[in-house]
């Protein structure tokens, strides 16, 4: 057997013994599973994938569950037999190997439609949460599929959390029809033991405005793919924030595409990282021949707080037009030593000053959440989070 | 006893001795004031006695309310009534005034087996002690000295000092980059401030804020020593016949002059 075969080979037991609840996804999965055997898991001598080794996954023998999730969206249609809107010609070429898994084992993917003009109050709320599994860890791949159609307004909240050791591997696709309006917030708070995929991909129509927020606190391994392919005079907004200790181990990886002029594209990630964790970010911009007057921004800053952890970042500029303004930028610090005196020499201890400056890289991540109830639950978490790195 | 007594004093930067023996006493309510040329050593004996690391004291003892200063935390030191008015304040974006100063005052009064002030006590304080300082309450919503004017960032210091009830106040040239109705201002914050337990260290170039914070002693720092001590009459010297006149000479034309 190939190192391919044997890795996709317990996978293959389990796609064969399942039957989706929706029969006419099978002839879908068979195509993605097939796709997805022909890649085979990613390994570090992929470009791609070159800080981010995913043995531990290809190794396991996962039990593949049923993706089960909550979600609230008052104001949004549920498009039944959803799974039709789903692309077998791109998924027979499709170049992520995870993607592919995802499809094999679609079941009841989450297909949500935002009616034309219609301005949706509360957000969007879908949620997964893993419970612990039996004697085989879990895998579960959660698809979602948001269409906003155009000058629709939509907030979209996406929670990830369990208990135990699991592979939650999960793609989202939203697709922003013209002029729509689209806030998007990715909250990861996986179990410490759990392996966590995910692809987001967004599509956006003409000037249409979407915005995306990754916030990622939990898991062992991580992996996020956001990626945004943009329209004549869209603007895609990508922030990130992410936050890892112990030996944790997340890579960013982010794709704004400008395919058409007159894009606009800010993207912000932050990281903090403690203990041995490592982080890679990798923010990839490519502006076509056609997209001129594009103007687009990149950042990736990093607070490294102990001596053993590890970040690589790497902006990678693609571009074809020249009349296009493109600027990017990362840094790599610690905490300020004078400000850290600073608030020491008014009597506030040590720990909880550094827990201060660190919360203070990160509140500006935090200032761009409109939704209240989140902005709150996540300064929450983040106290808590960064509570860890002191002790 | 002395609030404060500097004995032999020696602090390095590196392998650089910038502190060479400095002994300094300080009584409850008294005001000492620090003058000396640029580079003499008056920011780092300020730095040395609120806790920065920077600074490494190679020999020397500092007692404090009868306690051994050079053994506690900068945090304690704080605690304990010891407070430093920044040459340079520093600029914290993301961290509210606010928050920032209630943290402070809440750690100080904890120290002292006071109850922690609530949010409504707490604003009401501020908003005393921000008129004593005829400053803009806006500037307590945004992030600590982010952003500040340099008159602003030295009002704040003292403001802070206000609201943090220091028992030893250092104050690091407070009054340079303020105009003179802000001199003002601050120098009368500063004298509401002064009392019989209250003891200050100010470090200045100029006789001009000695006006207004009239000291009891007042000594010349050169090259990490303290080479004269006097009545508030020997600012006046110095402001008639500057260092030279003590047969000082600044570190910068010395080294120059080498
Ligand atoms: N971080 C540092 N690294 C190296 N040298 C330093 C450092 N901090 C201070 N020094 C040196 O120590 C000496 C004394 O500096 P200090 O700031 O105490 O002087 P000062 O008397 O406060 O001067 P000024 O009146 O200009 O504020 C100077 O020569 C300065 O260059
Ligand atoms: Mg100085």
């Amino acid at each position: 057997m190939t190192a391919v075969a044997e890795q996709t080979g317990a996978w293959l037991a389990e796609f064969t013994a399942q039957k989706p609840a929706e029969p006419w996804l099978q002839e879908l999965r068979n195509a993605a599973f097939q796709r997805f055997a022909e890649l085979g898991f990613p390994t570090t001598k992929n470009e791609e994938w070159r800080f981010t080794n995913v043995a531990p996954i290809a190794r396991t023998t996962f039990r593949v569950s049923a993706a089960g999730f909550a979600a609230r969206f008052r104001g949004a249609e549920k498009i039944e037999a959803g799974g039709k809107c789903f692309d077998a010609a791109r998924l027979a070429a499709e170049p992520n190997a995870f993607v592919a898994l995802n499809a094999a084992f679609t079941d009841r993917p989450c297909v949500l439609r935002v009616p034309r003009g219609a301005v949706v109050e509360e957000p969007i709320e879908i949620t997964y949460e893993i419970a612990a599994a039996g004697d085989r860890p879990a895998a579960v791949h959660p698809r979602i599929l948001i269409v906003v159609e155009a000058n629709a307004q939509c907030a979209i909240v996406e929670r990830y959390s369990g208990e135990g050791r699991y592979l939650t591997n999960a793609v989202t696709e939203i697709v922003a029809g013209e002029g729509a309006v689209v806030d998007h917030y990715r909250v990861q708070q996986e179990s410490r033991e759990a392996y966590h995929i995910s692809t987001l991909r967004a599509t956006l129509g003409r000037s249409a405005n979407f915005s995306s927020h990754s916030i990622a606190l939990g898991g062992a391994l991580v992996r996020n793919d956001a990626n945004a392919t943009l329209s004549e005079g869209s603007d895609a907004t990508l922030n990130g924030l992410y936050i890892v200790n112990g030996k944790q181990h997340i890579d960013n990886h982010t794709e704004i595409d400008h395919a058409k002029p007159h894009g606009t594209s800010h993207e912000v990630y932050k990281g903090i990282l403690d203990g041995q964790a490592t982080a890679v970010f990798n923010g990839r911009i490519i502006v076509r021949k056609d997209a001129q007057k594009t103007d687009s921004k990149q950042t990736n800053k990093n607070l490294v707080l102990s001596d053993e952890a590890v970040i690589d970042t790497k902006p990678e500029l693609q571009i074809l037009a020249d009349d296009v303004r493109c600027t990017h930028g990362a840094t790599i610090g610690q905490l300020d030593e004078e400000a850290l005196f600073y608030l020491q020499s008014r009597g506030i201890g040590k720990g909880e000053a550094r827990s201060l400056l660190t919360y203070a890289f990160a509140q500006d991540i935090l200032d761009r959440i409109k939704v209240p109830a989140l902005k709150d639950q996540l300064e929450k978490a983040l106290t808590e989070k960064l509570h860890e790195h002191g002790k | 006893m002395a609030l404060l007594e500097i004995n032999d004093l020696h602090a390095s930067v590196g392998e650089r001795e910038i502190l060479r023996g400095i002994d300094l006493t300080v009584n409850a309510g008294e005001v000492h004031a620090i003058m000396g040329p640029n580079g003499s050593g008056k920011s780092t004996l300020a730095g040395v006695l609120a806790g920065r690391e920077l600074y490494h004291v190679t020999s020397g003892s500092v007692l404090y309310d009868g306690k051994d200063l050079l053994a506690m935390a900068p945090e304690d030191r704080a605690r304990e009534g010891i407070f430093l008015a920044f040459q340079y304040p520093v600029e914290i974006p993301g961290v509210s005034n606010m928050y920032f100063l209630k943290a402070a005052l809440n750690t100080i009064r904890k120290n002292k087996n006071l109850p922690e002030l609530d949010a409504m006590d707490f604003l009401n304080l501020v908003r005393e002690k921000m008129k004593l300082m005829e400053m803009e309450q806006a500037l307590l919503n945004r992030p600590v000295n982010t952003g500040f004017s340099g008159g602003e960032k030295k009002r704040n210091e003292i403001f802070q000092m206000a609201v943090l009830e220091p028992k030893l106040a250092i104050l690091d040239e407070t009054d340079s980059g303020l105009d003179i109705d802000a001199l003002r201002t601050v120098a009368g914050g500063v004298n509401a401030l002064r009392s019989p337990e209250r003891s200050m260290i100010v470090v200045t170039h100029y006789q001009r804020l000695l006006n207004y914070i009239v000291p009891d002693f007042v000594h010349v720092l050169s090259e990490g020593r303290i080479v004269k001590s006097g009545g508030k009459e020997l600012a006046l010297q110095l402001e008639e016949s500057g260092y030279a006149g003590l047969g000082i000479v600044d570190e910068e034309e010395a080294v120059g002059k080498r």
